[in-house]
This record gives C-alpha cells, structure tokens and sequence, in this order.
C-alpha cells in the first residue's frame, strides 16, 4: 500500500530499505542527548515510562502509609500516631492512590501502549503529553511536600464540607487538597483527549472500529469517562477555594449555600473515578486473556458493549454514596436499581472471560495468575458492590469498614492486580527483558493470599459496627483480635509488593532479554523491537484483523510513502480507518516544561492569594507562546 | 467433595456473620428495624456466595478442563461458539434475575424501616464535634431537659430521632437499633426507632468529622417504660445541691472558674451552651463521648488535662488549684 500523495522520492520511505531506514527514521524521532534534552522530549513512550515510574512510586508510598495506619489499628487506643496525624495519613493515602496512582497509572499504559498498539509513531499533541506528565509531577510534589511540612490535608479524600470549608478547616490543609485535584484534573483530562485523538485518527490503515484492541476500546471509553466527569469536581474544588479563599458562600447554610451540594458535586465526579480506574484494568484482562488462552477474547462485540454501557451507567449511580443523607426514599431506590445493573455488563465480561480460557489452551505464566486472581477477587468486590446498592443493607454498612473492604476488592483486585499482571505481560516491551517467572509466582501468590487475609475479615469488622476513618477504637469493642489479624496479614501484602518492585528493578538491568514478542501475543505492540525504536514502527502495519501477528504470522503488510527527513504520521478516517493524509507530528520541545512550571507557580500561589489568577497567567501565556511558535511547515499533506 | 463445599459455604457465611457480636454490631439487632436489616443482610449474602461458588466452579473447570490438541488461535470451531453464546446468555439472564430480585427485595426492605404507627416519644439529637446534645421535649417548656452522649428510651416504643448537625456533618448509628442517618447543617432527618429488648447499645459517628471522629461515642439505654418515666423525672429536676462542704467547694469553684461559660448547670447560674449540659452528669454512664466511665477520679483527670486525653477538642485546660480540682471533681460526680 502506498499513500496516495506525491512525496520527493530521496525523503519518501519507499524510496530505502532496512537499516538504512531505520536510521533516518532514528535520526528524525530521536530524543536530544543531555538534560535539556530530557527535559524536551516528546516521546510518548519516554513519556509513558516516566508516568509509569513515577505513579508507581506513588504507590510504594501510599502502601507505607497503608502500613502505618495498619501499625496504628493494631492495637486499642495506640499512641503510636496522633489523631491530627492519622487524619492527614487516612487522607493522603486515598487521595494518593486515587489521584496520584491509579488514574495516572492507567493513564500512563495507555500513553505508552495505545499508539503502538494502534500502529502510529506517537500519541496525539505529544507535547500536550509532555506538559501533562510535568502537571501531574508537579501535583503529587506539592501534596507530598506539604504532608511532610505537616500541612497535608486531613479532610479525607472526598474534602466533605463543612468540614473542609473555612470555618472548620484551618490553615491551608484543605486547599493543598483541592489545588492537588486541579493538577491532576489538568493532567487527566489533557491525556484523555490526545488518547480520543489517537484513537479516532491516527489508527494504522486498515484498523476499523470493530478491529480496534480491547484495551484500546477499554482507554478510549476511559477517556470520554474523564472528559464528562472531570468538570464536576473541577467546579467542586474551584467553589471550595472560592468558600475559603474569597469568603464565597456556596457551601455555607447559613447564607443560603448548600452542604449536600458538594456531595452531589463530588461524586458525580466521584463515582466515574471508579470506572476510570476499573475500566483499563478491564481492557488488560481482555488483553491478557487473549493472549494466553492462546484465544481472540470471546464476544468481542459483547465485551466492547459492556464497556460502553459501564461508562453511561457510570454517571447514574453517584447517589448510592449519599443513602444516609435523608434524601427521597424513592429517588434512592431508582438510584438502588442504577447501581446493581451495573452487575449486568461485569457480569458479561466475567463470563466472555471464563469462556475465552474454557475454548483456548491457557498457560500459566505469571500475568495469566494476576487475571485469574482478578476474577476471584473482582467478583467478591462486585457482588459486596450489589450489597451496598441496595438502601436498606447500606445503611447499615456505610461509611464502616465493611466499605473499606468492598473498594479495595474491586479497587486492588479489580484494578491493581490486572495492572500487575499488564507489567509482567508489557515490562519486555517496556525494557526489552523478561521479568523472573520463579519471583512472579511467588510475588502472585504473597499478593493474593496477602490481600485477601488483609481485606476479607474487614468485611466483618464493618458488620461489627466499626465506622472508617477512626484514628483508634476503645478497648471494650471486639474488633482487636480481628485487627491484629488485619494488620499482621497486611505485612504478608507489602512483601509481595516488595518482591513486585525488586523484581521490576533486578530484571530492568538483568533480565534475560525478550526479543521482539515473547509471549507470541497478537497485537500490533509486539510487531516492533523490545524496546521500540523512536520512531515505533520502520513502516506503518497495515490490518485486516483484530489480531494481526496470530493472523499474519510469517509478515505484516505495511504501507509506506510517508517523509522520513521530518516527523510524520498517517492520519485515518475514523471508522473505517482509511488513509487520509499525512500529517506532521510536532518536534520535541522545551516550552511544555516552562508551561508546566509557569502553571504551578500560579496554581500554587493561588492557594495564598487570589491575586496569583491575576499575574499568574502572564508567565503561564508567554510559555504557551514559545510553544506554539510558527514553524512554518505545513501541517499536513492530504 | 464439589457438593459438600457448595452446601457447607452458604452456611460458612452464616456463622461467619451470626459470629459478629458485640454491643455495637448490625448483626446483633435488638431493635425492630435493626433485625429486618439483619435478615436482610444475611439472605442477600447468601445468595451472592453461592453466585461466587457457581462463577468459582465455571472458572475452575475452565482452566483445568481436558483439551483437545491445539489449533491455531485464530481457528473458529463454530459449533463450540454457538455453545458458548448459550451459556453466556443463560449466565446473564440469571444475573438479571438476581439483581432484579435484589432490587425489589430492597424496595420493600426500605420502606418497611419506617417503624410503623405513631411516635410515642420524640427526642432532638444533634452532633457537634465531639459529643452528642441530647433534647427531650416535655408538656411545656418547663419540663424540657437536656443531657449529653447518653439517650434513654422506653422499650417497645417508638422513638423519633430528630437528628441536626451543628457544625460539620456527622451520622448517628446504633447498629444494634437502626441503620444509620447522617445529620447534615442545615438539612435536618429524623430516623426512628423501636428498640424490642432492654439493654444498653452503644453507638458512634460514622460520618468523618474532624479530629476526635474517632471518640464521638455515645449510648441509648432501652429500658421500661417505668425506669424511663423514672429517669425522665430525674433529669427534669433542677441539680442536686452539693451535700457536703466539700462539693459546696467544688460548686463554688465551679461558678467561678471559666467553667460556667461553656456548661449548663440547672438550678445553679451556669448557663453556657457551648459545652454538654452538666445537671446530672454524675448520672451518665461515660464522660467525654464514651471515651471513660464517669467516676470521680475520670472527672478529675478529664478537667486535669482535656487535651492530652481527647487531643484536639473544644475543652480548655482551665487552671485549678490540687484543692479545686479535687472539689470540683467531687461536686460534678454528685450531680446525679
């Protein structure tokens, strides 16, 4: 195949051949050498990695404050941590993993994955992603170092007001929290439209809708979840600082403002965030299944439905957080009826999956372990998830540890274990070495039995009348010997987490190396060198399946006629992903940085000052220039 | 084997759940809502066990199945997926039907938790960081009466809870009596009641509200109607008068330290409504929100140094002499 469009034949890729192809290519997608350079690049998959790295160090130290609460529960009325600092930990842990890891980290495989996995040579406004990863630094920097100046927030990670509000929420705790949220939104959201971009445009030709991967699918409904949700909160948090900052009453009864707003506000936001999380886990077990059941996924339109069907219901269940706020009865029970058809479309995946292992030949490496845990785990977190739809049962659950239990099934067993199984499954990719098989099982098995040791008894605790949030409990209520058992099981979990990262940094250095697709996995991500080049791909895969390396296993069809001596890519329709131009990708540059510094400086400032709106933007408008600077090169070449 | 395990798990949860005890657990209901919620709790967590042994054994036999010999991923046995089409659908029919039976289940479930007919007894909770107001409202304003963390109610009566947030919003939960119902500023609810049994049920906020969340305790002792009446004539009257010279002391001290301020004393011109109504404070169970039994010495130690014992909340450490603290003690734990 070859594009349609007259290019000079000494900078067309049809004109020359392997490695002197590939060093042109290499020439022209390279990263600068150096810390500038560093600084500059707009690799998505240096990107990617670093996003990765990074949420994942987010992790290792919301799993230490995890810890500490654990110590600090083991025992009744422990001094080992004061109220004031227990608030602020219960916080910046669920704020952490929720706004700090998870999201991120999803966001991040698909960075990294969605435009190999798709065919292109980089993401969608690839300094746009530079920008977002340098936000979402920024973001977790300014909530760390405020945790560790103790001004981390104590208001929980839902900030309820009035609680978080003026006149109860002292110092700047409450606005590190709702500042924290707008780095993160900004990140979110800027990520989720280049990956709505990626997908619709720049698939490789041949890839219609319905050849597009399962994680893909999965990212792209996880981005449109971002897009609608994310401008709840923002209104949620900007309100708040205006409460706090400039003496606004949206918030204040006693000037005609309204608490429950907030609450509406928040999980209207709130709710979705699950799925934005839960939803790429989904799309990596489709992926994983596939791949070692030796099976395309069964119904793949089934499963594909389900995702989108999750993404709508996923804005018609924010009530079910607010059962005990005495709202109508029977708003709550169409709420109630919401919340459990949720169970419909989990319920189709979970059965595509088990029919897909039923028909293939599965083999047991150490991410098909992480899938198979994921189902046990996930479908006691969605059956609890059924119990606390239902009114009457959530009443009495709500807000107790019969909760806490039930999010981290779906959240841990729903989310973190997919992800773990996507980085034994991807790290070849990623590094191009295998992580240890021996270390894996052992990092599966700590993890699973670790995990459910650590959450399982919590459900009975909640049913034992124990609230959440609550820095100690007295001694005359019979939850110690539950919570020992809890905390000393939650050691067991750590070490598996511990094992997890030395095996990610051991077989980084000296894993044995992987070649090209290890796995002998069907999708487009493996048809390039572990690690890829700069350039992703030497020609641009042309499809005819949704599994093409199974399909086309001796050699890919590929298209060519694309510029080499400059950044370029194939733009496609968006159905039937038919070639329609070529189109330059933008070079790397060094003024996302200076953007992403002049916004911090100004979201921070604002914190303090309302006066940081007012001259932030100056600095912030001059990056955007340097950014946006003619280059004067055409766009693109339809 | 197969069958014994899926015949013994439905009934592992059973014990599992009737093994949550306690005076503060939804799972032993002693008041009419509370054991509705419990039954209801116990079938829905029936039926979702046995829904994770059927979707546990379909996973199993997935991946332990005898094969045949492999063919090419991408090879299609058309047969085999029409099969599988069956099953998945016959699967999602049945998770509808379970839900949908959920769904109706709870409908009626939630409208049986208002206590049928009419209230006999009303009283006013409101939260406050970190202790509870207790309101009882009698004929006429002369007969009202207010105490502290600690909720007297007739047994087999039906009690309304007007429940109000004063500052931020908290969630007053008996587990052992009712669900639990938030009480929001500016928005109030009501929850009713019937406690079936006599006993003392502890309860506690469940709503995250600042520091001492965790020490925002307090008690509803379901009694006879006569105990009640008792008690309720009790708490109406003005405090005792200190009976010796060394509570007349501790009166003294009491008035005129900056304790007045903050604390109701009934009878006597402390007047402020900051703090808990103290009129009988020597008659409740515990001090602090639950957080200690009230005696004389827990009295001392609490005025002693408030915030090394319950860090945070909005007791000052008032100054008192050894003999002040020891009077003032004496006299509080008089005001039975």
């Amino acid at each position: 195949m070859t594009m349609e469009s007259v290019v000079p034949p000494e900078t067309s890729d049809a004109e020359i051949e392997g490695p002197r192809l590939e060093a042109v290519l290499a020439d022209t997608w390279a990263t600068a050498p150096g810390f500038w350079g560093a600084l500059s690049t707009v690799d998505h998959k240096i990107i990617g990695r670093r996003y990765i790295l990074t949420a994942f160090v987010f992790l290792a130290l919301g799993g230490i404050l995890a810890m500490l609460m654990r110590l600090q529960l083991a025992a009744p009325e422990a001094r080992l941590i004061g109220a004031d600092r227990y608030n602020q930990i219960f916080t910046m842990h669920g704020a952490n993993m929720m706004f700090l890891f998870a999201v991120p980290v999803m966001e991040a495989m698909a960075v990294y994955l969605v435009p190999l996995m798709v065919g292109t040579r980089n993401i969608a406004f690839p300094r746009l992603n530079a920008f977002s990863y340098w936000i979402y630094l920024a973001g977790g920097l300014m909530l760390w170092i405020a945790f560790a100046l103790d001004m981390g927030p104590d208001v929980g990670w839902f900030a309820y007001v009035p609680l978080s509000g003026p006149q109860y929420g002292a110092g700047k705790r409450a606005d590190i929290w709702a500042q924290m949220i707008t780095f993160t939104e900004v990140s979110a959201l800027a990520v989720s439209v280049e990956i709505v971009v990626t997908v619709f445009k720049q698939r490789a030709p041949g890839m219609t809708l319905d050849r597009i991967p399962l994680f893909v699918w999965s990212m792209l409904i996880t981005s449109f979840l971002v897009i609608m949700a994310m401008p709840a909160i923002m209104i949620a948090s900007s309100t708040l600082i205006l409460d706090r900052l400039v003496g606004t009453h949206f918030y204040n009864p006693a000037e005609g403002g309204d608490v429950l707003l907030w609450q509406h506000l928040f999980w209207f936001f709130g709710h979705p965030e699950v799925y934005i999380i839960f939803l790429p886990a989904v799309g990596m077990v489709s992926t994983l299944t596939a791949t070692f059941a030796r099976r395309p996924v069964f119904g793949y339109l089934a499963l594909v439905m389900a995702l989108i069907a999750t993404g709508i219901l996923a804005f018609g269940l924010w009530v079910h957080h607010m059962f005990v706020t005495g709202l109508p009865r029977l708003g709550e029970s169409f709420f109630t009826a919401s919340s459990m058809a949720i169970a419909i479309p989990a319920g189709v995946q979970i059965f595509c999956w088990i029919a897909t292992l039923w028909d293939g030949k599965p083999q047991f490496k150490t991410p098909l372990l992480f899938v198979i845990g994921f189902i046990v785990t996930f479908v006691i977190g969605g059956l609890t998830g059924v119990m606390v739809a239902s009114v009457p049962f959530d009443t009495q659950v709500h807000d107790t540890y019969f909760v806490v239990a039930h999010f981290h099934y779906v959240l841990i067993g729903g989310a973190v274990f997919p992800l773990l199984g996507g980085i034994y499954y991807w790290f070849p990719k990623i590094t191009g070495r295998m992580m240890s098989e021996r270390l894996g099982i052992w990092t599966f098995w700590l993890i699973f039995i670790g995990f459910n040791l650590t959450f399982f008894p919590m459900h009975i605790l909640g049913l034992e009348g124990m609230p959440r949030r609550i820095y100690t409990y007295q001694p005359d209520l019979p939850w110690h010997g539950l919570n020992l058992f809890v905390s000393t099981s939650a050691a067991i979990l750590a070490s598996g987490f511990l094992l997890f990262f030395i095996d990610a940094l051991r077989s980084a250095r000296v894993g044995e190396p992987s070649g090209p697709n290890p796995w002998h996995a069907p999708t487009l991500e493996w048809a390039t060198a572990s690690p890829p080049p700069s350039y992703n791909f030497a020609r641009i895969p042309v499809v005819n399946g949704r599994y093409s390396l199974w399909e086309q296993p001796n050699e890919l069809a590929v298209a060519d006629g694309l510029r080499v001596d400059r950044r370029e890519l194939v733009v496609t329709s968006l159905a039937a992903a038919d070639p329609e131009a070529r189109e330059s990708s933008p070079r790397n540059s060094i003024w996302p940085f200076w953007a992403a510094i002049a916004t911090t400086v100004t979201l921070i400032w604002s914190i303090f000052s309302p006066w940081a709106v007012v001259w932030g933007p100056i600095p912030v408008a001059v990056a955007l220039i340097g950014w946006f600077w003619p280059k004067r090169v055409p766009e693109d070449e339809a | 084997m197969r069958r014994e395990i899926r015949r013994s798990l439905p009934g592992l949860a059973c014990l599992l759940l009737a093994g949550c005890g306690g005076w503060q657990s939804a799972m032993d209901a002693h008041g009419t809502s509370a054991a509705s919620l419990k039954q209801l709790i116990i079938l829905i967590v029936v039926v979702c066990s046995v829904v994770w042994m059927l979707v546990m054994i379909a996973l199993i036999r997935a991946l332990s199945r005898e094969r045949a010999p492999r063919t090419a991923p991408v090879d299609v046995d058309a047969e085999r997926v029409r099969r599988m089409s069956v099953f998945i659908s016959a699967a999602v029919a049945a998770t509808v039907i379970v839900i949908s039976g959920f769904t109706v289940t709870s409908f009626f479930a939630t409208r049986r938790l208002s206590v049928a007919g009419p209230d006999d007894l009303t009283v006013k909770v409101s939260g406050l960081q970190w202790w509870w107001n207790v309101q009882y409202f009698g004929a006429t304003p002369a007969e009202n009466f207010q105490t502290a963390n600690e909720i007297h109610i007739p047994v087999g009566r039906n009690v309304r809870f007007q429940l109000e947030g004063d500052d931020v919003i908290h969630s007053f939960w008996v587990p052992s009596l009712a669900g639990k119902q938030d009480l929001i500023p500016g928005r109030p609810n009501e929850l009713s009641v019937r406690a079936e049994r006599a006993g003392i049920y502890r309860g506690q906020c469940a709503e995250f509200c600042g520091m001492q969340h965790a020490h925002m305790a307090f008690f509803v002792i379901a009694e006879p109607q006569a105990d009640f009446d008792r008690w309720a004539e009790m708490q109406r009257q003005p405090a005792a008068q200190p009976a010796d010279s060394e509570a007349a002391a501790g009166q003294q001290a009491f008035l005129s330290k900056p304790c007045a301020a903050c604390h109701s004393v009934r009878g006597t011109a402390a007047t402020g409504t900051s703090g808990p109504d103290l009129t009988h404070v020597g008659s409740r169970k515990t001090i602090a929100a639950g957080l200690f039994d009230t005696t004389r010495g827990s009295l001392a130690a609490w005025i002693a140094d408030p915030q090394t014992l319950k860090p945070g909340n909005n007791m000052p450490m008032v100054t008192l002499s050894r003999d002040e603290l020891l009077s003032v003690s004496a006299y509080l734990a008089s005001l039975k």
